[in-house]
């Protein structure tokens, strides 16, 4: 898990398919108020995404996409997100989570309604998501620290032996020209 | 033997589930008890309340979202903070586990 997949096909599938995937996420998220969709749904698509590129490209590589150890601030953030709006209506005068006091001008309260649901949503969508990604992370973390000095061996042999089939037929060798007159 | 018992068991339970599913009302059905505006009993029935008025309050198509996100947003935050309370305590115990 901790290591990149050795077979180019999954490589090149998964590096094509998380754009998919994330934009997926976001049709799902912006759609939830036309459809069936919104936070929670576009929140764990966004997670496998990310998840897929850890398992496919490795730990290592795939802290370009996301970096470890950010997730469960980000999580709380999320919440956090939630939490402020509906006290941001709580100050502006209204209920708490009461949309159409939101301190936002220019909109009727439908409008304001429509739009403090979209930003629960958001905060809905990153706490999912980063939770996803904090368990996934620290699961991968405590095993990985485990089998790394259990069996360190048959990965690196692997490597080698997916490398140097491909080397020799690139490059015949010193020896390929001059053997094959030899030969006859 | 004990095994057949709770094949059984299971059987009679799936048979009475499959009972109470076709006791229901027919969806859309304007007779059924939970579509009514007043329930048999003389309260009004919150479901008919958020029909009518999910739109015109949140100018928003999808009824289940404005329920949700609107009129049970204090429910969805405590959902939330569930996930998140949930994901933070499994981290600690895969992290009690590393030293």
């Amino acid at each position: 898990m901790k290591s990149a997949s050795t077979s180019p096909i999954i490589q090149v599938a998964i590096r094509g398919l998380m754009p998919v995937i994330q934009l997926v996420a976001l049709y799902v998220f912006f759609h939830g108020h036309y459809s069936p969709g919104g936070g929670f749904q576009g929140g764990v698509l966004l997670a496998v995404s990310v998840m897929l590129g850890r398992l496919a490209l490795g730990m290592d590589m795939s802290q370009v996409v996301f970096r470890t150890g950010i997730a469960v601030g980000l999580s709380a953030l999320g919440v956090l997100i939630y939490a402020s709006t509906g006290l941001a209506a709580l100050l502006a005068g209204g209920e708490f989570l009461n949309y159409a006091f939101l301190p936002i001008p220019g909109l009727d309260p439908p409008g304001l309604r429509n739009l403090g649901i979209l930003l629960i949503e958001a905060g809905v969508t990153v706490g999912v998501m980063m939770a996803l990604i904090a368990i996934y992370d620290e699961i991968v973390d405590s095993r990985g620290e485990a089998s790394a000095t259990a069996t360190p061996e048959p990965e690196a042999r692997r490597m080698e032996d997916v490398r140097k089939p491909r080397e020799k037929g690139v490059d015949p060798g010193p020896e390929g020209p001059e053997r094959t007159p030899v030969a006859p | 033997m004990r095994k057949s018992f709770h094949w059984l068991l299971l059987l009679a339970l799936g048979v009475l589930l499959a009972l109470a599913v076709c006791g229901l009302p027919a969806r859309g059905d304007l007779k059924a008890p939970s579509h009514r505006a007043i329930n048999p009993a003389g309260a009004p029935v919150a479901g008919t309340y958020y029909i009518r008025h999910a739109y015109a309050d949140a100018r928003t198509p999808n009824m289940v979202t404005v329920i949700l996100a609107d009129y049970r947003g204090f429910d969805t935050l405590g959902e939330t903070l569930v996930v998140f309370t949930g994901s933070v305590s499994v981290l600690f115990i895969l992290r009690r586990r590393k030293p």
